[in-house]
């Protein structure tokens, strides 16, 4: 119970998470594949990350510290509502600090800084169904899964460079697991991909698609390409105004009406770790503790 | 010479309602046969029991892979059918948007084949994928269209071109010609005559158009409520019918 | 190379009563290699009818119709196509053909099936073409849309192109020119020549008094008209 009585420890019951615990194992067992689950009503609306909170909620325990944050931010609206839902809901210790969080909700990215064996990183779901797009009929898309037809997966990435000359999708970049299935990594930026052969447990929750996928630590997850058109996890080539880093997932920002941009990271803790550390980009000002 | 293909006794039913009922016969490489009749006289049926869409209630469909030999596709693993399906057989389909990826442009359609069988190299994906428009006078700078660009007889030969790619052995059509002006028509046919002779392919198809079966077809069989009532060479069967249904079919078509 | 004994053939029509109408009975012909037999009699007598079962056109209720060693009347439809591929020829008067189709390909196709080398095919057909007189700028086009006399010839030249050792020549002859007829004639002793046994049907009498060895009557073969 919680410190006003009102709700069971992380707002579901424990049967549910029992239940959640149940897919997210066997999600692990077999990882990449789309376990179904029976996902409950959240008092959030879909898209806000229903699925990646119940997953969160099945995982917490009382000792963990938890950290969410949204397309790298942990100061967005998404962010700071999940974070203080688990605050209320679990009584957990919360923080911005990746190297701090034990769960790590996510939305669109995986954090710049490497992943350790203790923490787990907890992604929302739009749509799990990598092949959905080509192929409408779930039970069409469930067999293709059972029996390893991948080829439509090509077709689309053939679709992107019969259109743009080269594989535009740039974010939500399908990746096949150990060899096996074909997972949606949810959409983060393609530059992450790489990252996701990690030593931290990734959990994926789906809520309105009631799915739930996982990938154990250090699973081979190889994003699919042509020969002639190899995977790029290109990133915008420009190094962060505020802190001058040259390898991390930049955020484009118009300051003004004149439409002066700046790139900027976009982890907000990553950045703001680098700043204190003394480094600096063109816009950015020394550090102090008001400046993020 | 081992049949292409073998098939004993299929029948499919709908409840109390014949789908169709004892059909046999053998295909052999290179041949081309016609299963015509009226709607409802169960030949889209038995072509989906054929071609795996279906699963017959009754009988056998013997096909001769390459691994193994003659095999029973109603009785084979659903993972082996279906990678039949797009390898030795095609479907060409009579509407060709229930054949087609309409979202897909053309080449990707052609290429779907290729990619599925493991082909992942874009340009030598793409390069086929022209080659195989261009021999259904598909011209090359309509290759990243999307089919819903083209007009009815283009989507039909950019649905051969897109089963034929991977030079499959066995072709199902379900009236390939249907609802095609007159012209078109003849330039399918044509197109399908060549094919078949130039890839040595053997084919089944189904139509209510006896005059298309009398160009493409070797052999013929008549279906009505169900039933094989009577097979034959094509012309056999068109000229000298002998069961009073194709007598009536054949004396039925309007002369031009 | 053809021989036929006890041959009978009935059409029975369904939807008029199932009346039966008997059109042959016990037809006896032979034809050797070499040989050019010509079948005569009224019109109505059978002529064609008996061609057409002799290709397997038209079925027959009993006897046999025995070419190159297959039982037509009985074989099975790829016994029969193949024959027709590689043995058995037939000029009937009328050309069938899938519109669209140039007029080259049309006739080098029975050469092509049989696998013959696609240039050597056509040269063939550009040389039957020619002796038929066909002008040379209609040889891309489609036949469809010829004069009857030329898509006659075109028919010809199509039954000419492969080297068949049995052939069935529906009136080959008739409404040709005098120059054409020659050379319909010369191609029939050229096949001749060369081993081919021939069944024809002539109206044409100096025609038929040319080429023919024989001839044979088909009213011989006709029921009698008790029934």
């Amino acid at each position: 119970m919680t410190q006003n009585g009102q709700y069971n420890f992380a707002y579901l019951d424990e049967q549910t998470k029992r239940m959640i615990r149940r897919a997210i194992l066997k999600g692990l067992a077999v990882p990449g594949y789309q376990v179904p689950f029976a996902s409950r009503e959240m008092p959030m609306p879909y898209g806000w990350g229903t699925g990646g909170v119940q997953v969160s909620a099945a995982c917490l325990t009382a000792d963990d510290t938890f950290k969410v944050i949204d397309q790298g931010a942990d100061d967005t609206t998404n962010a700071v509502s999940i974070r203080k839902f688990f605050e209320r809901t679990a009584d957990v210790a919360v923080t911005e600090r990746t190297s701090d969080a034990s769960v790590i909700q996510t939305r669109h990215r995986i954090p710049e800084e490497p992943l350790s064996e203790d923490q787990i990183l907890v992604y929302q779901v739009p749509i799990p169904e990598p092949l959905r797009f080509l192929e409408p009929r779930e039970t069409e898309t469930r067999k293709m899964h059972a029996l390893e037809e991948y080829g439509l997966m090509h077709v689309k990435l053939y679709e992107d460079i019969a259109r743009h000359g080269n594989i535009a999708t740039s974010y939500a970049y399908p990746v096949k697991v150990e060899g096996r299935y074909v997972m949606d990594p949810s959409p983060i930026p393609k530059f992450d991909n790489p990252k996701m052969e990690m030593a931290a447990i990734q959990l994926f929750g789906a809520g309105r698609e009631q799915r739930i996928y996982a990938l154990p630590p250090y699973t081979q997850v190889v994003s699919l390409d042509f020969e002639d058109h190899p995977f790029d996890p290109s990133k915008a080539d420009h190094l962060c105004a505020l802190c001058g880093a040259e390898h991390t997932y930049l955020d484009e920002v118009i300051v003004d009406d004149d439409g002066t941009r700046m790139y900027v990271c976009s982890d907000t803790d990553y950045c703001a770790t680098r700043r204190a550390e003394g480094h600096t980009g063109t816009m950015g000002t020394p550090f102090t503790e008001d400046a993020a | 010479m081992t049949p292409l293909l073998q098939v004993k006794d299929i029948a499919k039913f709908y409840g109390n309602r014949i789908g169709c009922t004892d059909v046999s016969f053998d295909l052999y490489p290179g041949e081309v046969m016609g299963i015509v009749g009226e709607s409802g006289s169960g030949k889209s049926t038995l072509l989906n029991c054929l071609a795996g869409h279906l699963a017959p209630d009754a009988g056998q469909v013997f096909f001769d892979t390459r691994e193994a030999g003659l095999k029973d596709t109603v009785t084979m693993s659903e993972p082996e059918r279906r990678m039949l399906g797009r390898t030795d057989w095609a479907f060409v389909h009579q509407h060709a948007r229930d054949g087609l990826r309409m979202g897909v442009s053309a080449g990707g359609n052609v290429g779907e084949r290729l990619m599925a069988v493991g082909a992942r190299h874009y340009g030598d994906i793409r390069a086929q994928a022209v080659d195989w428009l261009d021999r259904v006078e598909i011209s090359e700078d309509r290759v990243d269209d999307r089919p819903s660009a083209f007009s009815g007889g283009m989507q039909q030969r950019l649905q051969i071109a897109r089963n034929l790619v991977t030079g499959p052995r066995l072709v199902f059509m379900d009236e390939p010609t249907g609802g095609l002006d007159v012209s078109v028509q003849a330039r399918l046919l044509d197109l399908l005559r060549g094919l078949v002779r130039q890839m040595g392919l053997s084919a089944i198809i189904v139509t209510h158009d006896l005059a298309v079966v009398r160009l493409l077809a070797d052999r013929l069989m008549v279906m009505k409520d169900g039933n094989v009532v009577e097979t034959g060479l094509t012309d056999q069967v068109l000229d000298d019918p002998q069961h009073g249904y194709t007598q009536l079919l054949v004396s039925s078509v309007l002369q031009v | 190379m053809i021989k036929i004994e006890n041959l009978c053939k009935n059409f029975v029509l369904h939807n008029q009563g199932s009346a039966v109408i008997p059109v042959m009975e016990n037809a006896h012909l032979s034809v050797a290699p070499g040989e050019c037999i010509a079948l005569i009699g009224a019109s109505g007598a059978g002529k064609s009818t008996l061609m057409r079962m002799i290709y397997g056109n038209y079925l027959s209720q009993s006897g046999s119709i025995v070419v190159d060693g297959v039982d037509v009347a009985t074989a099975e439809p790829r016994e029969i196509l193949q024959l027709r591929r590689d043995t058995l020829g037939y000029v009937s008067q009328f050309l069938r053909v899938v519109p669209r189709v140039p007029t080259l390909e049309v006739v080098a196709e029975p050469l092509l099936n049989i696998g013959t080398d696609r240039d050597a095919a056509l040269a063939r057909a550009r040389d039957l073409l020619a002796r038929l007189n066909i002008p040379e700028r209609l040889w891309a086009l489609s036949p469809t849309t010829f004069s009857g006399g030329e898509q006659q010839r075109v028919n010809i030249a199509r039954g000419f192109a492969h080297s068949f050792p049995a052939m069935l020549l529906d009136e080959p002859t008739a409404s040709l020119d005098a120059t054409n007829r020659e050379v319909v004639l010369t191609l029939i002793e050229e096949a001749k020549a060369r081993g081919a046994a021939i069944i024809g049907i002539f109206h044409d009498e100096a025609a038929r008094a040319r080429v023919c060895d024989r001839e044979v009557d088909v009213t011989g073969f006709t029921p009698a008209k008790a029934a």
